[in-house]
């Protein structure tokens, strides 16, 4: 009864060109290409990965999107059409993945930066020093004092450096695989930034890795053991994640493998679907007790995090969960990317990032907090701009996931659900994650991040700005020109034209 | 005055010349129009150490010496050890737009503190090309009422009762604002030229140990009395010449801890700063300026253990602190007089050391003719970036601010 849904994409091949070599038909690993009649032919479902189109030797291929062939509709539009088609086909909740791909509106986009001229001299950072250092975790707000003299012996909580405001998101191995989890990890390693494991514990080879990763309990559990805590660099609860508030993780049985099952303690093949909540945390007071276990059976020797995503309420849930003891939180945002969920939620559920922070990081101020406590949000950057951005709004460090893994070669298909990326990232499947080589993997990332760093240097020298700390919530160096000025309100933004006096 | 009856603005050479963005001027009600002060400035200071009091013609002459560091739209001076009869109580010395003004605020502080004795302060509009308005200066030698309710529910200590009361005089009554609040010193400023502040408070009448002054040359606001520097809470005094490109982040800091900014500039965050990092968490003076400007990462990592455990901890601790950007301030503190001179880290503001041949006085000035003006027979040099001076009353000079940051504090 199923109805067949028109192309959104085909492969054109040039035959001209094409020296029937026939590697693009080994590479679509979606089945869309066969030979036949002594040259390719398309077979239909293609999703514009562009496995083919990239490894083609004499560029034969490309991928044209189709036409749209629905009537114009401007209520019932294509998108609409396509999923009642394909809801009605299924019976069931349409999965998808990465980030949404329905235009909220982009407020970075709609955010200006400023730059020193005459009154203040701008910084060059070829010539001088701007630094970068920026650290993950509690902070006492202020130094105990012995005899009139600071005590530098007292103790401090667990803080963690990094070399640039920003951490690799939580990407679960077993949503990506082994190659991609190990690429995110030594980029992370080399970059001296922090990576976050995703829910499913830490691979043994990987303890290696283990100063610069951040684990993660999820309401799963999985892979949650004494001796897995004691092998990281930090700990994050995770109540939710931007791509779905509200929901646990989700791994389809096709990614399920070997290795995951032994991982995460399931059956091959089986869907692993972690509770919606924790169902030891139905309130704040929980929230607390599980962040003190962990403190405990981490020996106060890591800082313990909260992962929220940003929803409504999110500055008064934020500040709850810096009292409850979080020493960092991070806020992950309506964009945010994700290896398969609920395409309703993913693209109905949350609040634009930009927001999130700004909220957040103005209800901790206002309770005295945030001199406590770092702030990480993520969901939806996508560039240095971003970043920087971000960052003025008031996170003290920046979260991102997909684009690192379109550096080592993903194409945002929307794919990874189906566990069969032609890249090798998110998929299981033996013959394709060896396309990744995780050494040129880590080298791309690593390239993506300090080219973003460096960009920073730039733009904070360019703003007068010689240490990153002194961007963090300066709210003063950003203009809005967005169609909306009660976003710029609510962000604690002027408008642009609205000058310092 | 014009056909229309409005005065004229007369510059630094006598010619009248139109106010390019407001034709008020402003004494304590903020300028409707602005939401920022900013601009560069000259600043001076002169402390005697032995004592003996520094006559208020003294710093006139080193800041009008640099005269060409103004424009006219603000100066002021601030005086310790000024009232050698009044040592025990907080002088609270404030300028009013008008005499409700004056009378709301002595009803407020019915409440909240004992005025033991106050006056109007000397002010004289002849010989100066200030327009007006002018403000009603007066000043309140006053004791916290230790016994009131007030002072009950706010729980609180004398410094932080003071600090919390002038906030919200300044917050929320119109047309008054307290200038300075501390004990054995005050604060005359005004929107003029420097020379013309010092005639309309005629502060050749005072004389103190410890004068600090500056002048402005505001970028982007009309003149407005209450804005200028010195900017002072409790005893402590800031003159300040540069632009903190990090003020949004220092401003949320110190709003945190219960300050209000009702000036709009930076230099006032900078004053709550050494009231919050000095007096309330107890930082000595070299760690409280390395929080305010730090120094490099890859310097730290040269340090001693103890030193460099030390500044880990303060650019942690005290990332908000950090006054990033360019500046080069003067500080003032009573009990014991202390002068605080500090650049920022990059030194892009200019400040200058001196110290008289008989070691009984030191200056310190945006530049070095304002101290040869007044003493020929000094020894100058220039502090390093980041690196504070400290002059202390009856000590000396403590810091030349070319030691290494941590020098006796570690
Ligand atoms: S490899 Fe990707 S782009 Fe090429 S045909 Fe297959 S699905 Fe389409
Ligand atoms: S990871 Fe693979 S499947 Fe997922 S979006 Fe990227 S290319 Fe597509």
């Amino acid at each position: 009864m199923d109805v067949n849904l028109p192309e959104k994409y085909r492969p054109i091949i040039d035959a001209e060109r094409c020296i029937k070599c026939r590697k693009c038909i080994r590479e679509c690993s979606f089945g869309a290409l066969r030979f036949e009649d002594d040259r390719v032919k398309y077979n239909g479902g293609c999703v514009s990965c562009l496995r083919c189109v990239t490894i083609c030797p004499t560029q034969a291929i490309a991928v044209r999107e189709v036409d749209p062939q629905f009537t114009p509709h401007p209520v019932f539009d294509e998108k609409v059409r396509r999923s009642i088609i394909a809801q009605a086909n299924s019976g069931g909740v349409l999965l998808t993945s990465c980030g949404t791909d329905k235009e909220y509106m982009d407020i970075f986009s709609h955010l200006l930066l400023d730059a020193a001229q005459v009154t203040n001299p701008s910084i060059d950072p070829l010539r001088e020093p701007v630094e970068t250092r920026t650290y993950l975790g509690r902070r006492t707000g202020r130094l105990p004092m012995r005899d009139g003299k600071i005590d530098i012996e007292a103790d401090m909580p667990p803080i963690i450096s990094m070399d640039m405001p920003l951490m690799i998101g939580h990407i679960s191995l077993g949503s990506v695989s082994y190659n991609t989890q190990k690429a995110l990890f030594s980029a992370a390693k080399d970059l001296n930034i922090i990576a976050g494991s995703g829910e499913g514990g830490l691979h043994k080879d990987f303890y290696g890795f283990s100063d610069w990763v951040c684990s993660e309990v999820a309401s799963g559990r999985f892979g949650v053991t004494a001796d897995y805590l004691k092998r990281v660099s930090s700990v994050e609860i995770k109540i939710g994640q931007g791509a779905k508030p509200g929901h646990g993780g989700h791994l389809p049985g096709e990614k399920v493998s070997e290795l995951i099952s032994e991982a995460r303690m399931i059956p091959k093949g089986t869907d692993a679907l972690s509770p919606y909540p924790h169902h030891d945390i139905y309130s704040i007071e929980d929230l607390q007790q599980l962040i003190s276990v962990l403190k405990e059976s981490t020996e106060y020797k890591v800082p313990v995090g909260v992962k929220i995503a940003a929803v409504h309420n999110v500055g008064a849930i934020a500040s709850g969960v810096v009292r409850a003891g979080a020493d960092f939180i991070t806020v992950d945002g309506l964009r945010g990317g994700t290896g398969s969920a609920p395409r309703i939620i993913r693209d109905h559920a949350g609040m634009p990032i930009e927001i999130a922070i700004a909220t957040v990081d103005q209800r901790l101020q206002e309770e005295g907090l945030r001199n406590k406590v770092t702030l990480c949000a993520g969901g939806g950057i996508r560039s240095s701009a971003d970043m920087i951005k971000a960052i003025a709004l008031g996170a003290d460090v920046v979260m991102v996931y997909t684009a690192a893994l379109v550096a080592m070669g993903c194409k945002v298909c929307q794919q990874c659900h189906q566990g069969i990326c032609a890249w090798g990232i998110a998929t299981q499947r033996d013959e394709l994650t060896k396309r990744l080589d995780p050494d040129i993997a880590t080298q791309r990332v690593t390239n993506l991040f300090r080219a973003w760093n460096e960009e920073l240097r730039e733009v904070i020298g360019a703003m007068g700005i010689d240490s990153v700390e002194s961007l963090v919530g300066n709210r003063d160096r950003l203009r809005y020109i967005g169609p909306n000025h009660r976003i710029a309100e609510i962000i604690g933004v002027k408008h642009s034209g609205e000058g310092w006096g | 005055m014009d056909h229309r009856g409005r005065y004229d603005r007369v510059d630094d050479m006598g010619i009248r010349s139109h106010m390019a963005f407001d034709e008020r001027r402003y004494v304590v009600e903020i300028p409707h129009s602005m939401k920022y002060q900013m601009g560069s400035c000259g600043i001076a200071g002169a402390i005697n150490v032995n004592g003996e009091k520094i006559p208020g013609s003294m710093i006139e002459t080193m800041i009008t010496t640099m005269a060409e560091r103004e424009n006219g739209l603000g100066a002021g001076f601030v005086c310790y050890g000024l009232f050698p009869d009044h040592t025990d109580e907080y002088c609270l010395q404030f300028l009013f737009d008008d005499d409700d003004a004056r009378r709301e605020v002595e009803e407020f502080m019915k409440d909240w503190v004992e005025v033991e004795w106050d006056e109007k302060v000397y002010t004289s509009t002849n010989f100066i090309r200030i327009a007006p308005p002018f403000p009603l200066v007066r000043r309140y030698f006053a004791l916290p009422k230790r016994k009131s309710v007030q002072f009950w529910m706010q729980g609180l200590d004398d410094d932080d009762y003071i600090v919390r009361m002038v906030m919200l005089i300044n917050a929320k009554i119109k047309g008054a604002f307290c200038v300075s609040s501390g004990k054995n010193m005050a604060v005359f400023k005004g929107s003029g030229y420097a020379r013309d502040i010092a005639k309309f408070y005629d502060i050749f009448r005072y004389s103190g140990e410890m004068w600090l002054s500056h002048s402005r040359f505001p970028t982007n606001s009309p003149g407005w009395w209450a804005g200028a520097h010195p900017i002072s809470i409790l005893d402590w005094s800031v003159c300040h010449n540069g632009e903190i490109t990090s003020y949004g982040v220092n401003k949320k800091y110190v709003e945190m801890f219960g300050y209000n900014c009702a000036l709009l500039t930076d230099s006032e965050t900078i004053t709550y700063l050494w009231d919050l990092l000095v007096r309330r968490h107890g930082l000595p003076v070299e760690a409280a300026a390395f929080s305010m400007a730090p120094q490099y990462y890859s310097e730290i990592e040269r340090m001693g253990s103890q030193e460099r455990e030390l500044a880990t901890r303060l650019r942690m601790t005290y990332k908000e602190a950090f006054l990033n950007g360019p500046f080069s301030i003067l500080v003032g503190r009573g009990d014991p007089i202390t002068m605080i001179a500090l650049a920022d880290r990059k030194k892009l503001r200019p400040m200058v050391v001196g110290r008289a041949d008989d070691d009984s006085e030191f200056y310190v000035a945006s530049e070095e003719c304002a101290i040869k003006a007044v003493n020929k027979d000094t020894s100058t040099w220039t502090p390093k970036a980041g690196n504070p001076v400290v002059i202390k009353a009856g000590e000396g000079l403590v810091r030349t601010g070319l030691e290494p940051p941590f020098q006796g504090v570690v």
